[in-house]
C-alpha cells in the first residue's frame, strides 16, 4: 500500500516536470491577457513550420515570436498592432484569415466561382431534360427516347 | 456533345494537376516572400564574433552594398552552401557580412575554423531579436543591401551556384550599374 501511494506520488511529480516542460511558462499580469495570447497565437502561422500555428510550434522561430508577442503585449499594444508588426515582417503568409485584396481575389471567390459553374452545369442539365420530357410526350407511342443523359 | 462533358472535365483536372506539379517545381513552396524587399533594412547594433565589445549597426555598414548571409553552426543547409561562399566572395564585387544567428559564439568559431571564413565582416545575434526585424525565419536566408540600405533582393534557404549566376550577380550588376 504505502509502495503504491509512493508511486503515485512519482508519477504525479514526474507529470508536473514534463507539463513545465511542455508550456514555458510566461509571467502574464493577469489571466485575461494569458486568454488573449493563447487565442492571438493560435490565428497566426508559423513561418517556419507553415502547417502550424505560433501557439502549438515547437520551432524556435515560434517561441521567439511567441516571446517577442508577449513583451509587444506587456507595452500594451493591441491584437491589431502586434499582426501589423508581423505581417511587417513576414508578410501576410502569419495570417491564416487572409485579407481581402487583388492578389487574395481568387482565393476568396474561387469557391463562389466553382459552385456557379457547377449551378451553370446543373442548369444546362435541367433545362434539356425538361426539352426531352416535353417532346417524349408529344409522340406518345414512340417508347423512351435517348436524351443523351446516360452518362 | 453532352457525351464529352465528363472527358472535358476530366482533361481540365488532369491540367490544373499537371499545372500545381510544375508550379511546384519552379518555385520554394517554403519561401516566403519578404514583405521588407526594396524597403530600407532595419536598424540593428550588434557586436562583432570576434570582438564582442565591438559592436556594428547599420549607418556602419552604409555606403557600399553587401550581402548579408545568415548562417549558423547548428543549421545543415549552412553546411551545403558553405562551400559556395567561399569560391564565390571573392569575385562576388560586394562586401560578405556573416550573421551569426542564435548560435553560442564557441560554436560558431569552431565551426568557422573547421569550414573556413569567407565573411569580410562576422556579426553575432544570440538571442535572434534582430532577426526578427529582418523577417528571419531560419538559416540559411541571404540579403542583399544596396549603399543606401534598402534591401534590394533575398533568397531564402541555402545559396547554390546556379541562384549565384540567376539570380545574385544580375541583382549585383543591377546595383553596381545605378551607382558605378
Amino acid at each position: 500500500m504505502r509502495l503504491r501511494m509512493l508511486l503515485v506520488v512519482a508519477l504525479l511529480a514526474l507529470a508536473s516536470v514534463v507539463h513545465a516542460q511542455a508550456i514555458e511558462p510566461m509571467p502574464f499580469a493577469n489571466h485575461t491577457q494569458e486568454l488573449r495570447f493563447q487565442q492571438l497565437t493560435a490565428q497566426l502561422r508559423c513561418p517556419m513550420c507553415q502547417n502550424e500555428t505560433l501557439a502549438d510550434s515547437n520551432a524556435p522561430i515560434a517561441r521567439d515570436l511567441r516571446n517577442q508577442i508577449f513583451q509587444l503585449m506587456q507595452q500594451g499594444k493591441s491584437d491589431e498592432e502586434i499582426k501589423q508588426y508581423l505581417v511587417a515582417r513576414y508578410s501576410d503568409y502569419v495570417l491564416y484569415d487572409p485579407p481581402l485584396k487583388p492578389g487574395t481575389a481568387l482565393l476568396w471567390f474561387g469557391p463562389l466561382l466553382i459552385l456557379l459553374c457547377g449551378a451553370g452545369v446543373v442548369l444546362m442539365a435541367i433545362r434539356k431534360r425538361s426539352r426531352a420530357g416535353i417532346a417524349a410526350e408529344l409522340p406518345a407511342d414512340s417508347g423512351p427516347t435517348d436524351n443523351g443523359d446516360d452518362w | 456533345m453532352s457525351r464529352m462533358f465528363p472527358f472535358f472535365a476530366f482533361v481540365l483536372l488532369v491540367a490544373l494537376f499537371g499545372f500545381g506539379i510544375w508550379w511546384n517545381t519552379q518555385h520554394d513552396p517554403q519561401a516566403i516572400p519578404s514583405p521588407l524587399l526594396n524597403k530600407p533594412a532595419p536598424a540593428f547594433v550588434l557586436p562583432k564574433l570576434y570582438e564582442p565589445t565591438v559592436t556594428v549597426s547599420k549607418s556602419d555598414l552604409l555606403g557600399k552594398p553587401y550581402l548579408l548571409n545568415v548562417f549558423a553552426s547548428w543549421c545543415i543547409e549552412c553546411g551545403v552552401e558553405h562551400p559556395v561562399l567561399q569560391a564565390e566572395a571573392p569575385t562576388l564585387g560586394v562586401l560578405l557580412v556573416g550573421y551569426d544567428y542564435k548560435d553560442a559564439p564557441d560554436d560558431a568559431k569552431r565551426w568557422l575554423a573547421e569550414h573556413g571564413n569567407p565573411y569580410s565582416v562576422l556579426i553575432a545575434d544570440l538571442p535572434g531579436q534582430t532577426a526578427i526585424d529582418f523577417g528571419v525565419y531560419g538559416a540559411p536566408e541571404s540579403f542583399l543591401i544596396d549603399s543606401k540600405g534598402v534591401i534590394r533582393y533575398k533568397h531564402i534557404g541555402p545559396m547554390t551556384a546556379d541562384v549565384v549566376a540567376t539570380e545574385l550577380k544580375p541583382a549585383i550588376a543591377a546595383l553596381q550599374k545605378e551607382s558605378p
